[in-house]
């Protein structure tokens, strides 16, 4: 299970035989079965966390059991078959879009290349097309009428064990990028088929621990990482108290305060781990520099929603905090932090699902006077924003030569992207904190960047060398600017980025730091009263 | 195997077609029996399609933006790709439909030794989809003219410009010679293209044969077969069976019939196969949705309320004493609490 060796995987990347370096498979896809080894499928999910999801109310994750995909039994409900057929026609009753996209292919193979698991691992069935056609096949054989009277000849199979196992397999090498949809002339996105699988997965007891266990965290303690309120202060304190040792400031946060302002949730990976601790630090200087009246949450402690990686009634659980937080506090609207899918959630989803947060008002910026009509319905503001606008109203106090040491690059985090259109404040912000920061080619930033290889709760240990070959096409279009301009950091607005790219870089272009824009804010930031040391690595310097 | 399969059960329709209308009392199967059928099946193969798809909700608002949303005064929205007001899905859909604009962007990907991966703008596809699609568009325009007597202005129009390089006799059509080499290069994709040629099953080579044997007929009949039919007697059956009086008159060719059966099966085989991607494009909620969803709510009409979080009251209870000792607020003081027990 050993990740390769960096010049072994480069070799077996451009030259295995695979469909994306060439060789053509003699196999139909049909015949060819997924086979489960270590290294190449993320590991099942504990049956205490899938007992305790399932005995939260308003939650359906049933089947809780001991299995392994390395078993030829999975130990699957009697009645799975019937089980998953009709969770899929409930769920075309309920989803036009798996309606519509089940349909509308026409295989024109325009997304096949667009993928970077596809591009990483040459896997077939990593093309977008055919990780549809998993699923498009089972429906075309019992829900359409070419399928029902033609089976196989119409592109139709049955749902067999055989095939669910393939579901497993490739519903989880898939990040929910939709980079596919933004080349399919019917919008097709694989993430609604992903998601779908994920779905029906879940109603026979196949999930992977990664993404339960911390769903599980994030409904009992408030985060994904299970840090309980105490443990959740003494951290942010911590970083605090480093502000402090660094700058001479003492900034003021706190917890769980009614009356504040602003409620500001962000992932809580932020508090918890390198790099993202630095970005949390920028957010304390941020808020600190301008006298923000505002308060963390310890009970709405995570950004993140691992329920959208499982199915919607456990992202909209989860997610329903933040507003009950918001409530409870009385705050007038809440700041979110730098995270991908967070946002997906927050702008796509939470005012569906757990609005109108009628008890909120229409965020509007106490220190510039601005407005945030775009977020009029959801009062949800996303950090990039707020700081965009306090550095055109000139509020912020920024000296770009505190960035002196670094070269920077910007990602753009699929979901801020795709779902969102969250694109230039980011880099408005970077042309306000930096010296000289450069793009990456343009076939790999804005609506067409490459996801980070490990996002929807695939950033575990154990599919390494699976995560590193999906990263690729990301860590090569970095490489391209770290030769050509000197590149020695990669900024992002995602936490899970700042998690992942930190092993991507270090795979393939070690040496590459990855910071949290607003990490660079906090370099920047020329503050009152500050005592500050010589930092010449700003906060990561070590005094 | 796949292709070969399509190719073959096209040849059985022609044989279906030219045989079975040789055979005495059978041209009013093939000329209008069938006919009728096949354009009574389209139409409410079609409706169907589309009510199956209407009745289902679209939950969420889910477009893929492709460009800068509408945020800050000072940051410039893509309207186009990322669309706020209906005017501007409008754009973006009609580009989308009338364009094939999301094929435009394609790029072809390549690893090299390193490893580095190339991208590089691939617009073939494009290319080729649009020379079919157009085609076949004025060409379905230009039959209309059996349909319609007299033939409107605007009909004669469109057939001059189609016919606009004058070459040979009867004048060769544009369209026609699009529409095959477009449904050729199409089908050579297919074959020559490893990942097309991977994904492509039945479903994919059929319909491409089958246009390609109604637009090869089509061609047989206006420039080679002349002598074989009479345009004449095929105007007054068009008439007929638009005015729902249909009359099979003198001899028309076998030629003509076979060309009538694989439109006719066209039409049938359309609403019940992925050509339903036509009145798909207009559906897609990651093209036909505004990227709004933080300014105005989007309704779910099977959102559960019940659907509740994790309380706050549940986690205070849960972790009360460590919150009173990390000196964060509390609903209910521990006295409280003992009070309470």
């Amino acid at each position: 299970m050993a990740v390769p060796k960096l010049a072994q995987l480069s070799k077996s990347v451009v030259q295995g035989p695979s469909l994306a370096t060439g060789a053509i498979p003699t196999k139909d896809w049909m015949d060819v079965p997924a086979i489960f080894k270590p290294g190449n499928y993320a590991y099942q999910a504990k049956q205490e966390k899938v007992e305790y999801l399932n005995s939260q109310k308003g939650l359906h994750f049933p089947n809780a059991r001991e299995w392994s995909p390395e078993d030829e039994d999975w130990k699957l409900p009697e009645n799975w078959k019937e089980i998953i057929l009709k969770g899929l026609a409930e769920r075309l009753d309920k989803f036009r879009s798996l309606k519509i996209f089940m349909d509308c292919c026409v295989r024109c193979g325009a997304c096949a290349d667009k993928c970077h698991f596809f591009l990483g691992t040459g896997d077939p069935k990593n093309m977008p097309v055919l990780r549809a056609e998993l699923l498009r096949s089972i429906y075309r054989n019992d829900f359409t009428l070419g399928g029902k009277l033609l089976g196989k000849m119409a592109g139709g199979r049955e749902m067999t064990v055989g095939v669910l196992k393939e579901w497993f397999m490739y519903s989880y090498q898939c990040t929910e990028c939709r980079r596919c949809s933004v080349f399919c002339p019917y919008g097709i996105d694989t993430a609604e088929v992903t998601m779908m699988l994920r779905e029906l997965l879940h109603l026979v007891g196949v999930g992977i621990n990664w993404i339960l266990e911390p769903a599980s965290n994030s409904n009992r303690t408030g985060n994904h990482m299970g840090l309980q309120p105490h443990t959740f202060k003494d951290n942010v304190d911590f970083l605090a108290d480093d502000i402090e040792n660094l700058t001479g400031v003492r900034v003021n946060h706190s917890f769980n305060r009614k009356g504040a302002e602003v409620l500001f949730i962000t992932p809580s990976a932020d508090v918890f781990a390198e790099p993202g601790l630095y970005t949390a630090m920028g957010y304390l200087l941020l808020f600190e520099h301008i006298g923000l009246d505002y308060t963390w949450s310890t009970y709405a402690s995570e950004g993140g929603n691992f329920g959208l990686f499982t199915n919607n009634e456990l992202m909209k659980k989860l997610n329903a905090k933040m507003y009950a937080e918001a409530k409870r506090l009385g705050v007038k609207y809440i700041i979110g932090g730098e995270c991908g899918h967070m946002w997906r959630v927050i702008h796509q989803y939470m005012d569906t699902m757990n609005g109108p947060a009628d008890f909120l008002e229409v965020p509007k910026s106490s220190i510039t006077g601005t407005t945030f009509k775009n977020a009029a319905s959801t009062k949800m503001v996303h950090i990039s924003e707020f700081t965009a606008d306090l550095i055109k109203n000139g509020k912020l106090k920024l000296d770009k030569s505190r960035n002196a040491h670094v070269k920077a690059t910007f990602h753009d985090s699929c979901n801020p992207a795709r779902a969102m259109g969250l694109i230039d404040e980011p880099r408005y912000i970077l042309d306000h904190v930096v010296d000289d920061w450069v793009e990456m080619p343009e076939n790999t930033i804005r609506e067409q960047t490459f996801c980070c290889g490990s996002g929807t709760g695939l950033n575990t240990d154990e599919i390494m060398e699976l995560r590193m070959r999906s990263g690729l096409p990301r860590a090569n279009a970095v490489k391209h600017v770290i030769d050509k301009h000197d590149v020695n950091t990669l900024s992002c607005v995602c936490a899970i980025d700042r998690a992942t790219l930190t092993s991507l870089m270090n795979y393939w272009n070690p040496g590459c730091n990855v910071c949290g824009v607003s990490e660079l804010v906090g370099n920047a930031l020329v503050m009152d009263g500050e005592n500050r040391q010589e930092l010449d690595e700003g906060l990561r310097t070590l005094v | 195997m796949k292709y070969a399969f399509s190719l073959l059960a096209v040849t059985a329709l022609i044989l279906i077609a030219g045989l079975g209308s040789q055979v005495p009392g059978m041209q009013y199967l093939f000329g209008v029996v069938i006919p009728y059928l096949a354009i009574m099946l389209f139409i409410g193969g079609f409706v169907y399609r589309i009510m199956q798809w209407a009745k289902s909700p679209v939950p969420f608002s889910i477009p893929t933006t492709c460009g800068q949303g509408a945020s800050l005064d000072f940051i410039k929205q893509d309207k186009l790709d990322c669309p706020t007001k209906p005017s501007e899905v409008v754009a973006r859909m009609f580009l989308e439909i009338f364009a094939f604009r999301s094929l435009f962007r394609n790029t072809k990907s390549e690893l090299h030794n390193g490893p580095k991966i190339t991208y590089e703008s691939s617009k073939w596809l494009w290319l080729f989809a649009l020379l079919f699609h157009y085609s076949f568009l004025v060409i379905v325009i230009r039959h209309m003219r059996l349909f319609i007597d007299p033939v409107p202005f605007w009909l004669s129009a469109i057939e001059s410009v189609d016919s606009m390089l004058q070459i040979g006799a009867p004048t060769l059509y544009l369209s026609s010679v699009a529409l095959v080499g477009g449904i050729l290069l199409l089908f050579g994709r297919r074959l020559v293209s490893r990942h097309v040629r991977y994904i492509s099953l039945s479903n994919d080579y059929f319909p491409l044969a089958l246009i390609l044997a109604i637009a090869v007929t089509g061609i047989l009949m206006r420039y080679f077969l002349r002598t074989d039919i009479d345009i004449v007697n095929i105007k007054k059956l068009a008439m007929g069976l638009v005015t729902f009086s249909p009359v099979i008159g003198a001899k028309i060719g076998s030629i003509f019939y076979i060309h009538l059966f694989l439109v006719s099966t066209l039409l049938v085989y359309f609403p019940f196969s992925k050509l339903m991607h036509m009145g798909g494009v207009f559906m897609s909620p990651t093209r036909n949705m505004a990227n709004n969803s933080r300014a105005v709510r989007h309704i779910n009409p099977w959102n559960d309320p019940e659907i509740k979080p994790h309380s706050y009251a549940g986690y205070e209870d849960e972790f009360r004493e460590f919150m009173v000792d990390a000196g964060i607020p509390v609903e209910k003081e521990l006295t409280a609490v003992k009070d309470e027990a």
